[in-house]
């Protein structure tokens, strides 16, 4: 059985379509990269200033060094990496042909202005209004909202992914945000391991649910009611 | 002839204690990492920095950054991301460091509006969060936006791939980010670059940053990447 981030990263990957321009962000959203399906082409948008990552180069810290000095000014380059092409989580990357680099306030144009296509974010809480809570937990570190705010607030489509409830039962999909807001009435889609909901007009509308998830079973692990669509999909397993 | 190129140690001394400083790059990305640790040994303190995030200012994630924070050069960051590093949190918690956080789409363009002569932007972006108190909501076509108020520094600290001797720059790809913006908000521009050329040799539709808003150009004999 896959693990319920498999699940939610590849449901959403199946939500693309050739050509689509997308911003994923850190942890389950970049892992829907791995299940776009072959036949398409994605556009990643990174908001530190590139469009079109191809793949990541990792390594651990002295053999990262020992790439960089490798591919450092002229030495390296779009297409094998180089110090100087980064994704936003600062991982080095190659792009795909038709890439390219631009600063951080023609990033954010597209972002705000409406060019892309799908936001794809992690959540912490998710209200039937649509509003969305991820980037802070009262009491916690300080760590910054960085670019989800700006991230939301343009995208045609918001997609939320996280586990439908937190690691001790409580729920995520509540009648009302409790923890600070990341933005108002922003979120279009989200995707749990246990289901697809859209978020319109004021309602949870499940469109999709995991194999095996009774309607039951899902409205006692939310906390706002549910409104069950006429034809509800089966998500996909992803085998490990 | 025009000929921006000078020493870091007479480039630096423009920043005084109490100063805000704009600090290009996006963590170490496009950071001007060799005037940093410059920076570490000057005797200035009290900074406001105005910066993508602080990975540049403590060694948490980075060994190449500068240690800033430890060394109490920094009482204020203006700062979209921080990262959860311990040191930030723990001299934030002390009241060591004020912080404002503005979130990174518009912290980008309240820099551009800055050095653009523009009184501020409009952004939807924090409309209903925190970023929005004590700012003005204006409604435009039945859409609500933030007046976010223009951003200037004493200094510029920015980081190129390659200049020329008027400050003519060009980065290598993803680390421009806030760097050209930032260049164009702050009274003395000092840029550091990896590789110096004599002035022509860059083609005139190639250049990023506009020589005309750089100050100093900074080719260190030992570039810190």
């Amino acid at each position: 059985m896959a693990d319920n981030r498999a699940i939610i990263a590849c449901n959403i990957a199946q939500m693309f379509k050739n050509g689509d321009f997308v911003n994923l962000g850190v942890g389950i959203p970049t892992m829907a990269s791995n299940y776009i399906p072959k036949d398409i082409t994605v556009l990643l948008h990174g908001e530190n200033g590139q469009v079109g990552q191809d793949r990541t180069i990792s390594g651990t810290r002295p053999e990262m060094a020992a790439w960089e000095k490798k591919h450092a000014g002229e030495d390296g380059d779009w297409k094998i990496g180089h110090k100087d092409l980064c994704n936003a989580g600062n991982t080095n990357v190659t792009l795909i042909p038709g890439g390219c680099c631009f600063d951080s306030s023609i990033s954010f144009a597209m972002a705000r202005g409406g060019h892309l296509d799908a936001t794809v974010l992690g959540g912490l809480q998710v209200d039937i209004e649509g509003n969305l809570a991820n980037w802070i937990v009262p009491g916690k570190k300080m760590t910054g909202m960085g670019g989800a705010m700006d991230l939301v607030s343009g995208a045609k489509k918001v997609i939320v992914a996280m586990e439908h409830c937190s690691k001790d039962g409580t729920p995520k999909l509540l009648n009302k945000c409790t923890f600070p807001l990341t933005a108002m009435k922003c979120v279009s889609t989200v995707v749990t391991e246990l289901c697809i909901i859209e978020c319109k007009e004021g309602k949870f509308i499940v469109t999709g649910m995991a194999p095996g998830v009774t309607k039951e079973e899902l409205q006692a692990k939310t906390e706002a009611p549910l409104t069950f669509a006429d034809e509800i999909k089966e998500m996909i397993i992803p085998e490990e | 002839m025009i000929d921006k190129v000078t020493k870091i140690e007479d480039a630096m001394a423009h920043i005084k204690s109490g100063d805000t400083v704009m600090v290009g790059g996006f963590t170490v990305s496009g950071a001007p990492l060799t005037l940093l640790h410059y920076l570490e040994d000057m005797d200035v303190n009290n900074l406001t920095t105005i910066s993508e995030d602080v990975g540049f200012a403590h060694q948490t994630f980075y060994e190449n950054s500068a240690n800033l924070l430890e060394k109490k050069k920094i009482s204020k960051i203006i700062v979209s991301f921080v990262g959860g590093a311990k040191i930030v949190n723990d001299m934030i918690s002390s009241g060591e460091l004020q912080y404002e956080l503005v979130p990174q789409g518009t912290l980008a363009e309240r820099i551009r509006a800055g050095g653009s002569g523009l009184g501020g932007i409009l952004t939807p972006t924090g409309v209903g969060t925190v970023a929005q108190e004590g700012k003005r909501v204006i409604e435009v076509d039945g859409k609500e936006y933030l007046l976010e108020l223009p951003l200037h520094a004493n200094v510029a600290l920015v980081k190129a791939w390659k200049a020329d001797h008027m400050g003519n720059a060009i980065f290598k790809y993803s680390a421009a980010n806030f760097n050209p913006l930032m260049a164009m908000a702050a009274d003395v521009v000092i840029l550091e670059c990896e590789e110096l050329v004599e002035t022509g040799e860059i083609n005139p539709e190639d250049v990023k940053l506009p020589g005309v808003f750089v100050d100093y150009v900074v080719r260190p004999e030992e570039v810190i990447l």
